[in-house]
């Protein structure tokens, strides 16, 4: 599937704005991105696998928090950072 | 290439704003100054007789930089502790003053399926371990963890000791309090030079604890600390210390800048007298840095700030001065020659330090992005930089 990539995390991934990633879950999807991008997951989900407070995932333009959530027949997962800063 | 569609951002390098580019004098023998901000990391480069300072950076600009700390045991590796308003926690380093950078491939973390459900928040504190133990170094964090790397800071192992010791849920005070480098963390960890094993360290709220085990074990060593925040004042954690020096040649010494007063310890005691019983009162005994001079146990130097009614946390009455005493606490003295006569300044715990040069070098950054420096130990002050980003660490390299 396709995975949209937020501007903070795209130093990780060459700069790609857009990079493909399989997974039966959003969790899954992650750990594939990880496998490809060494790193990248850390930064979006803390190590008791909660996404992090400043990060949010959308499925078809849903926001979704839970990492477990089925993506059958989504082809594409968007990753965007929230509100934070000053 | 795994990237779909679209990518005009592709053909720009996304890791070329980590980099510090402008290496003019940055690469010459001398001083470093690395200043670490709300924004990025900069770079104060001086020449060797510290009359000409010329500013590099930023690099990793707006990524939160909480400390760059380059290792004494080497003079060359350079490990900064980062995060951003969106994205966790992580280490950096490099072994070229910030020309180039490698991501550490384990950053400090709390084991999965911790019981306490932690998550590194920020990494804030970063201290090179022990002068035979080339590679390693501690990592405090917020909530109050401890972390060691055994690899220049390239993977990260908890210190179960600590994280998990049965009575970490009572020493750590607040650790869900947000803010860094406000609120809650682990800081001021101390490494014995004349035994890995021995170790302090601070937190901010908790108090003072030692281990004697290489981490294995811990407790509490606040005893004469006052907790005017706590109904109690004789309990023995739950104290608010600010920064903790341990002097590196007479390691039986320490000192502490705690929210409530200015403390020196001389092993093997374990009450602290409070020294900043002997500040003006007018000024105070509160603060965030303490510093030291690196060859006289006696001399010491703080920034104190006004703790009084909401506590402001700027200059006491709005006249900036850093006091040094060079009698172990016992009299203190006010510099403030070449600093602003008006100034509301609030330096962090980790944005003030000493170099190594003789006579001592003192340097401090404030919030409102300047950092001031003395060649000749706090005597008088010249502005080195100003209109950075808010600063949070400042700390002294000599690099080859």
């Amino acid at each position: 599937m396709k995975v949209r990539i937020p501007s903070p995390l795209r130093a990780y991934t060459g700069g790609a704005a857009n990079v493909r990633a399989e997974g039966a879950t959003v969790a899954d999807v992650l750990d594939d991105l990880d496998r490809q991008f060494p790193g990248i997951r850390f930064r979006v989900v803390d190590e008791q696998g909660r996404l992090r407070d400043h990060m949010t995932v959308w499925l078809d333009g849903e926001r979704c928090r839970d990492l477990s959530a089925p993506l059958a027949d989504l082809d594409e997962l968007v990753l965007m950072q929230a509100l934070s800063g000053g | 290439m795994t990237s779909v569609g679209e990518d005009p951002g592709a053909a720009i390098d996304p890791t070329a704003g980590y980099r510090i580019e402008d290496r003019d004098g940055l690469d010459q023998p001398g001083p470093k100054v690395l200043v670490g901000t709300r924004k990025g990391l900069f770079v104060l480069a001086g020449t060797e007789d510290r009359r000409q300072w010329s500013l590099h950076g930023p690099g990793f600009l707006g990524h939160v930089i909480h400390h760059a700390v380059v290792d004494p045991r080497d003079g060359e590796s350079l490990v900064v502790a980062a995060k951003t308003g969106h994205l966790g926690p992580t280490v950096f380093r490099s072994q070229d003053l910030g020309r180039t950078w490698a991501e550490a491939s384990q950053p400090p973390a709390f084991r999965p399926g911790d019981p306490h459900g932690r998550a590194v928040r920020s990494v804030f504190w970063l201290t090179p371990g022990p002068a035979d133990g080339p590679g390693s170094w501690y990592a405090g964090a917020s909530p109050q963890g401890l972390f060691r790397s055994d690899d220049r800071g390239d993977t990260w192992q908890p210190v179960d000791g600590w994280n998990d010791h049965p009575s970490w849920g009572e020493w750590a005070e607040w650790p869900d309090v947000e803010g860094t480098p406000d609120g809650s963390m682990l800081h001021s960890v101390n490494v014995d030079p004349r035994d890995p094993d021995h170790l302090y360290l601070g937190l901010s709220g908790g108090g003072v604890f030692e281990s004697t085990d290489g981490g294995a074990d811990w407790a509490p060593l606040n005893a004469g600390c006052a907790a005017d925040f706590l109904p109690d004042p004789t309990v023995p954690y739950g104290h608010d210390p600010h920064c903790v020096r341990q002097h590196p040649a007479m390691p039986d010494r320490l000192y502490q800048q705690n929210h409530c007063g200015i403390y020196r310890l001389d092993r093997p005691g374990d009450t602290w007298q409070r020294i900043g019983d002997n500040m003006p009162r007018d000024v105070g005994d509160i603060g965030f840095p303490i510093e030291l001079h690196p060859r006289d146990p006696d001399t010491v130097w703080v920034f104190p700030m006004d703790g009084t009614d909401v506590w402001p946390r700027t200059s006491p009455g709005g006249r900036p001065a850093v006091y040094r005493s060079r009698d172990a606490g016992g009299t203190w003295e006010r510099q403030d020659t070449g600093l602003p006569e008006r100034g509301w300044h609030t330096v962090k715990r980790q944005a003030m330090t000493t170099d190594a040069a003789d006579p001592v070098g003192v340097y401090f950054g404030t919030t409102s992005g300047e950092v001031w420096g003395s060649a000749d130990e706090g005597e008088t002050w010249r502005c080195l930089a100003s209109h950075l980003p808010e600063i949070y660490s400042i700390e002294v390299a000599s690099t080859r």
